[in-house]
């Protein structure tokens, strides 16, 4: 296997952005990376994309975005995993790299959310259809089952969970793109209406439209494309049973944890050595199970780690300085290619007031569905 | 729900009809081809006890277009006496009032309707014990 | 001897009180008191109708009953309010409870009487010899337009019965029937709301046919009225059965048990035979029993039942109705109840 480098990147700003469509975000972003790389070539194209089908009624998205960049002909492909699916496309375009059959390798993660009326029941079909969404569970529904049940096997507590929504919207602030850029107290959030117990609507990340691009090629030729390359140390996908019943433990995501032990194991690494992280925070329990899953903190110490500092900018291992999914916002198929473009410009340096000092490694994780999915990536700086 | 998908689901739906592995002894609900704990595919027949305790809860505010009039409700995780465990809506009680650990029955509701015209959809909700 | 093998019922956990129904529509409840002798009424949730009443008063009745749901050769349903116009509510009500494919399903309607009807029907099969077991179960979710008398009343529930030949909780002993061409209550093809005839309802219409039946039966089965421990009779309201069974010559203590109205309201096709469930929950072996219901249209069925020795050690089984007018239940404002009944229009 080749080394892989990311050398260019694109993001569209995060948010309800009522003048772009589908293929214009997607245009956007893969235009400002293909730019920053000085190039208007690639090999291959991946799409990481939920549900245009759904959203907007547009499937077959390899080609019509190919189309749309003026590279019809190239190789091209949609990559689905639900919230996953930007993750996935990066770990299938790293993969193209790794194994030599292609050069270079462009990925745009992607969701028009907006221009849909049932958002909820959209995403919701990142679910299990037959036995959990015909009984009316929605994702914060799903999300609040976890959140209960880690509560009750840890101790969490509410404010445990507002303390994620006041670190994010903190962090989030400082990114030009993100589309909350505003703090929020613990008193907001507590106070915010209840979407599912215990889930508050400033404990969910939005409904946004956004789309972020990537350039991959191999590590001995990233000089072509930039002075500050960043490798891609490790890629881990994993899985865990679909339906939230039919898991091992409710209070634990499996496939984070399987996903990030592989992911370790490739990169000969531990947590240890993660100086900044994006995990994926769609609801504040989510960062909670993952930054543990991950083994940043400690398993059922997590509760406690935005209110001390000790997961926020400035801290032991801070996670999401983008503002995370809660304040950047979540474009779902978008998010795991965003997730990436901070850890690059993290390693690069390039993160203006969220930089983290001199950060050299960095990890990035994104799930689909409730759990069922996660695939973890790890970065280090050239 | 189309109505042939809708079919092919009923011996779960209103008889929480499940498979035992033969392997390993698990419950499957609803019945599946390969199992999950230890990927034997020799299955025996059996059917769910119309009862559990609920593992964890939640109750939903906002809810999906076809549910927004019953609307807030609330939703669990049953276990059943067979080890088996189920998504359900606890119906007919205060949903606040739904924790882990509350004893329920199973019982048959209508759950979905496909419009004014379409097919009606029946299911199981659990409700409090006693 | 064919008779009853196994009952259940099933009521509704949602209330709503004569005082709310009268407040919306500025009555004085008091009078609906008096009147018609109705304190409260169930009603079904958006996830309870015909179906599901039937599955849950069905599967009580296989529990008492103790068989094998498979030798059940026979399902009949009465309901004024099947889901389904087209699609009989027996067919989803067989496959829930276990039965066939190798059965006879239809659905009744007869206003207030289907229940009975199916019940009728399901005993003459097996006393034929026909089928091994049948079922006649009677429920309705029936609506009562907004402000009119209707409304105070029109309730949900129902009632199964499980017919056999061996191991009775319940002999029959005798049964008669009589129908008429009487237009004192209907619903057309396509109406939400059923008319009535106001007045018209009682005298030529309740009182003669419940009268009639239940003298036949009398005659029939050369019986007294001080013969039974029991008497329930259609409750379409509080008065009528109580008048009804005082002109026959029952006592209040005989029609008390069975008398459910001032808190269940009228179930319709599940009132006669859900007030015989409830009579089944306390009769003691050789306990006498009549049943008399009636349907608009109109005609009424009457039965002649007595209790065995096998009927207290089965009831235990499954839930009593008491159990269920008593127990955990939840009272609605009007407004939850107009929507819960599908009274407001929503964007679809």
């Amino acid at each position: 296997m080749r080394d892989v480098a990311i050398v260019a990147a694109g993001m569209t700003p995060f948010g309800e952005l009522w003048h772009a469509s589908l293929r214009d975000l997607c245009v956007e972003a893969a235009m400002e990376a293909l730019k920053n790389a000085k190039t208007d070539q690639v090999d291959a194209l991946f799409v990481g994309n939920m549900s245009g089908g759904q959203f907007v009624g547009q499937e077959h998205l390899g080609p019509l975005f190919a189309d749309q960049l003026g590279m019809s002909g190239v190789a091209a492909m949609r990559v689905e995993s639900a919230c996953a699916s930007g993750g996935t496309a990066l770990r299938a375009a790293f993969a193209e790299i790794a194994s030599g059959l292609s050069e270079t390798a462009l990925v745009v993660g992607v969701e028009k959310m907006t221009d849909a009326t049932d958002v909820t029941e959209i995403l919701a079909t990142a679910a299990d259809q037959e036995n959990e969404v015909y009984h009316g569970i929605t994702f914060p529904g799903l999300y609040a089952l976890i959140a209960r049940a880690h509560m009750q096997a840890y101790g969490t507590t509410e404010e445990d969970l507002s303390w994620v929504s006041v670190k994010n919207h903190k962090q989030g602030a400082l990114n030009p793109k993100a589309q909350f850029r505003r703090e929020v107290t613990v008193e907001e959030v507590m106070s915010s209406s209840m979407v599912s117990d215990p889930l508050r609507l400033l404990h969910c990340s939005p409904v946004s439209d956004g789309a972020a691009a990537v350039l991959l090629c191999p590590l001995k030729e990233a000089k072509k494309y930039t002075d500050r390359p960043v490798k891609i140390l490790a890629s881990g996908l994993a899985t865990d049973s679909m339906a939230l019943a039919d898991r091992r433990e409710l209070a634990s995501l499996d496939a984070v944890e399987r996903s990030a032990r592989k992911a370790y194991k490739m990169a000969g690494m531990g947590p240890q050595n993660m100086q900044v992280a994006e995990v994926h925070d769609c609801f504040a329990i989510a960062e909670i199970c993952c930054v543990e899953a991950l083994g940043l903190v400690e398993k059922g110490k997590a509760g406690s780690a935005a209110r001390t500092g000790y997961t926020a900018l400035g801290g032991c291992i801070p996670v999401n300085t983008s503002g995370g999914l809660k304040s950047k916002g979540h474009p779902v198929g978008a998010t795991g290619v965003a997730q990436a473009i901070e850890i690059f410009e993290q390693l690069r340096e390039e993160a203006g007031e969220r930089q983290v000092e001199g950060a050299r490694i960095g990890l990035t994780q994104n799930m689909g569905g409730s759990g069922a999915s996660s695939v973890v990536h790890i970065f280090q700086k050239v | 729900m189309p109505s042939p998908r809708y079919w092919r689901e009923v011996p779960s739906r209103y008889r929480l009809e499940a498979a035992r592995c033969l392997g390993c002894g698990k419950v499957a609900f609803p019945a599946r081809r390969v199992c999950p704990h230890c990927r034997g595919e020799r299955w025996e027949n059996t059917a769910l006890s119309q009862q559990g305790k609920i593992i964890t809860a939640t109750v939903v505010r906002v809810a999906p277009a076809e549910f927004t009039m019953e609307a807030p409700y609330a939703v669990a995780v049953v276990e059943t006496p067979e080890g088996a465990r189920l998504m359900a809506q606890v119906a007919d009680c205060d949903p606040a009032t739904v924790q882990p650990g509350m004893e329920v029955s199973l019982e048959f509701r209508l759950l979905r309707q496909e419009g004014h015209g379409g097919i009606l959809c029946y299911g199981h909700k659990a409700v409090p014990a006693g | 001897m064919a008779g009853i093998v196994g009952y259940g019922a099933f009521v509704p956990r949602k209330r709503i009180k004569t005082e709310e129904i009268a407040r919306q529509w500025g009555k004085n409840p008091e009078e609906i008191r008096k009147g018609l002798l109705l304190q409260e009424k169930s009603v079904p949730g958006l996830d309870e109708d015909t179906i599901t009443i039937s599955v849950a008063a069905g599967r009580s009745a296989l529990k008492r009953a103790g068989i094998d749901p498979a030798r059940v050769g026979a399902l009949y349903i009465g309901s004024e309010s099947h889901p389904y116009a087209v699609k009989p509510s027996g067919t989803i009500v067989a496959e829930a409870l276990g039965i066939g494919p190798e059965v006879h399903v239809a659905d009744f309607e007869f206003a207030c009487k289907a229940g009975t009807e199916a019940m009728f029907v399901a005993l003459g099969l097996v006393e034929s010899g026909r089928v091994e077991y049948a079922m006649g179960i009677g429920a309705d979710t029936s609506q009562g337009a907004p402000n009119d008398a209707l409304e105070y009343s029109a309730s949900a529930g129902g009632a199964a019965f499980l017919f056999g030949n061996k191991d009775l909780l319940v002999d029959v002993l005798e049964t008669y029937s009589v129908t008429t061409d009487t237009p004192d209550f209907w619903r057309r093809e396509g109406e939400f709301y059923p008319r009535h005839g106001g007045r018209f309802t009682g005298e030529p219409a309740y009182f003669k046919h419940v009268l009639m039946a239940t003298r036949g039966l009398l005659k029939k089965a050369n019986l007294k009225t001080a013969d039974f421990r029991f008497a329930v009779f259609h409750m379409p309201n509080g008065k009528f059965p109580l008048a009804a069974g005082k002109e026959l010559g029952f006592t209040q203590k005989q029609m008390e048990t069975g008398w459910l109205v001032s808190t269940m309201g009228n179930t319709y096709s599940g009132s006669s035979p859900t007030g015989l469930a409830a009579i089944l929950d306390v009769a003691e072996p050789n306990d006498r029993i009549l049943l008399t219901s009636f349907g608009s249209g109109a005609g009424s069925d009457s039965f002649a039942l007595r209790a065995t020795d096998l009927l207290p050690q089965r009831r235990g089984r499954a839930p009593t109705v008491r159990s269920m007018l008593d127990g955990p239940r939840r009272y609605l404002t009007y407004g939850e109840y107009a929507s819960f009944r599908e009274k407001i229009i929503l964007k679809d």
